[in-house]
């Protein structure tokens, strides 16, 4: 059993990491609704939680490897709101001076190492971070995130193995959203639960309400301890809920109505609310985390609309450590 | 002189590296010393010296084996990645045109991927047409990616120390035939820069380029040639991606003639990439219309006959600089 209590300054944290997701995928909507914005956006509605909880239990300097629908994943480790706000639009202020986009998020200063578009390729990146970490004794943890669709892919199965061997200081963070782009988890994968796999390789692998705070919070911690021990790597498949298609404005009519409105109750954030004020947060004190999390979102919309577009002869940088010819 | 072969060469410039820097590892099937020090014997004697968290054997998983060397890079370390033969560079394609080449340039060079990818192949040897191919072209198309390949031992030691001190991703071929081969000991310390191609020898009709083991070929027939009094330049590019251009466009300009000779199939290949630059460049100075010669477009046959009909022959080569240099228009 994963201890149920929790510390009330990690509590406010978890929802403050929350709610700068939320904000920031109701801005990227709003953006793209209004036509400010033009970009593919994978939103991560729904999977708010699981991240923030999961990052609250990690220190800045742990590396965190994951992919395009990774945005809640690199707010909730810290990756400043402006630049990532530049880099989704395109421009030069962006984190990767816009030649990465949206599925190509890196930002070394807050441990995010690699953002990927290719699925389930992650894992065998995080496996070496954590080599790394494991060679030079430098207590880092490794994180890597990906979706239930990932288990599937052959770098998944061979990463899995490699990290247990060897004893790496990973963390295999399975988001199982139900669904890989169009394809339901059911039709994709034949075991219940990921977590099967897991034992198929030796491994600690742990199943867990992605939308509960304290459960998720907890269950990352065992496990960044049990990592940063030497004891090995863990898989965690958080159970959640991808609630829109597979990226913004796409068709979800293959999700069934039904599913849609019963998992509409498990919403994490009217239940991270609930559990706050169970806690004895005031609406007040909730209320004023958003709006502070609101203007700041404003002012990332607006830096990101002001930076300029990224000039041709970025293309000539960056492809060696020395510039190409033109 | 004291000699020194390729497999020495290789296996004493991933010592001295591993001596001077903690950061260089070496992951790869059979690696370690309970394996016996690697297939070709490129990794002896290391794990003694560094331990198996720096030398480390790992389960037959070229995904996990290049990831875990691309994560170790983007962590700063210097890692070496033994990807046994090149065919089974296929399986590891994902991390290495998708990850190691890019992630540079798409992190707008906020981290990058300092790797040594080390495999071999060569025809000649048998192995038929899963376990010789050259696929160097693949790898050239790809912005992001270096590829070295010696043709002589002090090269090999040069290059490979070299390949492990460059801040982006190398491919780095061996081929099987040229592991025995003995040069001059360079001594300790021996570096030779990426980027530069050596004249290999000097001449004035016609220029061979070339790298790897056919280096070997366009030399004997070089010495053949002369006794017909034709003078044949070769060039050993060394580094085949970035290619050093200067070097093969001036010795195209001195003689006025070219070939390019490659083991990897002609078609499409690095060949036809140089042969197109050379007109670029040199249209209207050329005496005769730049050639390639390369392997056959067959799967490598198995058969001892086949395999030397596949692979490109003497004659043929020396048939080819006869005709350029006798080129009418
Ligand atoms: C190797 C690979 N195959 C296919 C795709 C196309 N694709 C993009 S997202 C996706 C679904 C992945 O599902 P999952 O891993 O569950 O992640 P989720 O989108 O649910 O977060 C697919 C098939 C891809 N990007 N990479």
């Amino acid at each position: 059993m994963t201890d149920t209590t929790i510390d009330r300054d990690k509590l406010r944290d978890i929802y403050t990491r929350t709610m700068r997701v939320a904000r920031a995928d109701e801005k990227f909507r709003s953006l793209l609704m209004t036509g400010k914005l033009a970009v593919i956006y994978y939103t991560v509605r729904g999977q708010e939680l699981v991240s923030a909880a999961a990052m609250a239990a990690l220190e800045p300097s742990d590396y965190l490897v994951t992919t395009y629908r990774g945005q809640h994943d690199q707010i909730a480790k810290g990756v400043p709101l402006n630049p990532l706000f530049a880099e989704i639009a395109g421009k030069v202020g962006g984190t990767c001076r816009g030649k990465g986009g949206s599925m190509h998020i890196t930002h070394p200063e807050t441990g995010v190492m690699v953002t990927t578009g290719v699925v389930g390729s992650g894992l065998p990146i995080a496996n070496g971070l954590a080599l790394a970490s494991q060679n030079r004794g430098d207590g880092k943890v490794t994180m890597v995130c990906f979706g239930d669709g990932a288990t599937n892919i052959g770098a998944f199965h061979e990463a899995m193995n490699m990290a247990q061997l060897w004893k790496l200081p990973v963390i295999f963070l399975c988001q199982n959203n139900r669904y890989g782009e169009h394809t339901a988890f059911a039709d994709h994968t034949k075991v219940d639960s990921i977590v099967t796999r897991a034992k198929a390789y030796g491994m600690a692998g742990v199943h867990v309400d992605g939308n509960d705070a304290i459960a998720m919070y907890n269950t990352t911690k065992a496990a960044v301890d049990r990592a940063r021990a030497g004891e090995g790597p863990t898989l965690i498949e958080a159970m959640c809920y991808r609630m829109m298609g597979h990226f913004f404005g796409s068709d979800f009519s293959y999700m069934p109505k039904e599913h849609l409105a019963e998992m509409a109750a498990e919403d994490p954030l009217p239940r991270l609310r609930q559990l706050m004020l169970d806690h004895q947060f005031t609406e007040a004190e909730l209320d004023a985390i958003v709006a502070d999390l609101d203007a700041q979102m404003d002012a990332a919309a607006e830096f990101a609309a002001n930076s300029p577009l990224p000039g041709p002869e970025e293309i000539r940088k960056d492809v060696f450590e020395e510039e190409i010819a033109a | 002189m004291t000699q020194i072969t390729m497999t020495q060469a290789i296996n004493r410039a991933i010592d001295e590296a591993m001596a001077e820097d903690a950061g260089v590892i070496l992951l790869g099937e059979d690696v370690a010393a309970k394996q016996g020090g690697g297939v070709f014997k490129i990794s002896s004697g290391l794990t003694e010296k560094y331990g198996e968290n720096r030398i480390r054997a790992t389960p037959i998983s070229e995904q996990a084996i290049v990831g875990a060397c691309v994560g170790a890079a983007l962590a700063g370390f210097r890692p070496i990645a033994e990807i046994m033969l090149m065919n089974f560079v296929t399986v590891a394609m994902d991390q290495i045109v998708n990850h190691a080449a890019k992630l540079r340039f798409m992190s707008g060079g906020q981290t990058n991927v300092p790797l040594v990818i080390r495999t071999t192949t060569g025809v000649g040897v048998g192995f038929g047409g899963q376990h010789s191919d050259m696929l160097e072209a693949w790898f050239a198309h790809v912005a992001g990616l270096k590829i070295v390949t010696p043709s002589n031992a002090a090269d090999a030691q040069g290059l490979m120390r070299a390949a492990i001190a460059c801040n982006d991703p190398v491919i780095f071929i061996e081929n099987i035939l040229c592991y025995g081969l003995k040069s001059d000991d360079p001594g300790p310390g021996h570096v030779v820069p990426l980027g530069k191609a050596a004249v290999a020898r000097e001449g004035s009709d016609c220029t061979i380029v070339t790298y790897g083991r056919t280096v070997l070929d366009a030399l004997e027939i070089a010495g053949k040639l002369a006794d017909e009094g034709i003078s044949v330049e070769v060039i050993d590019l060394r580094t085949i991606a970035p290619y050093d251009e200067a070097t093969v466009t001036a010795s195209v300009e001195k003689t006025g003639r070219a070939i390019v000779l490659h083991e990897a199939v002609k078609q499409y290949g690095t060949g036809a990439e140089i042969a197109s630059r050379l007109n670029e460049k040199l249209f209207g100075k050329l005496k005769a219309p730049v050639t390639r010669i390369g392997g056959a477009f067959s799967a490598v046959p198995m058969a001892n006959a086949l395999e030397q009909a596949w692979i490109p022959n003497k004659d043929a080569i020396a048939d080819a600089v006869r005709t350029a240099v006798n080129w009418k228009g």
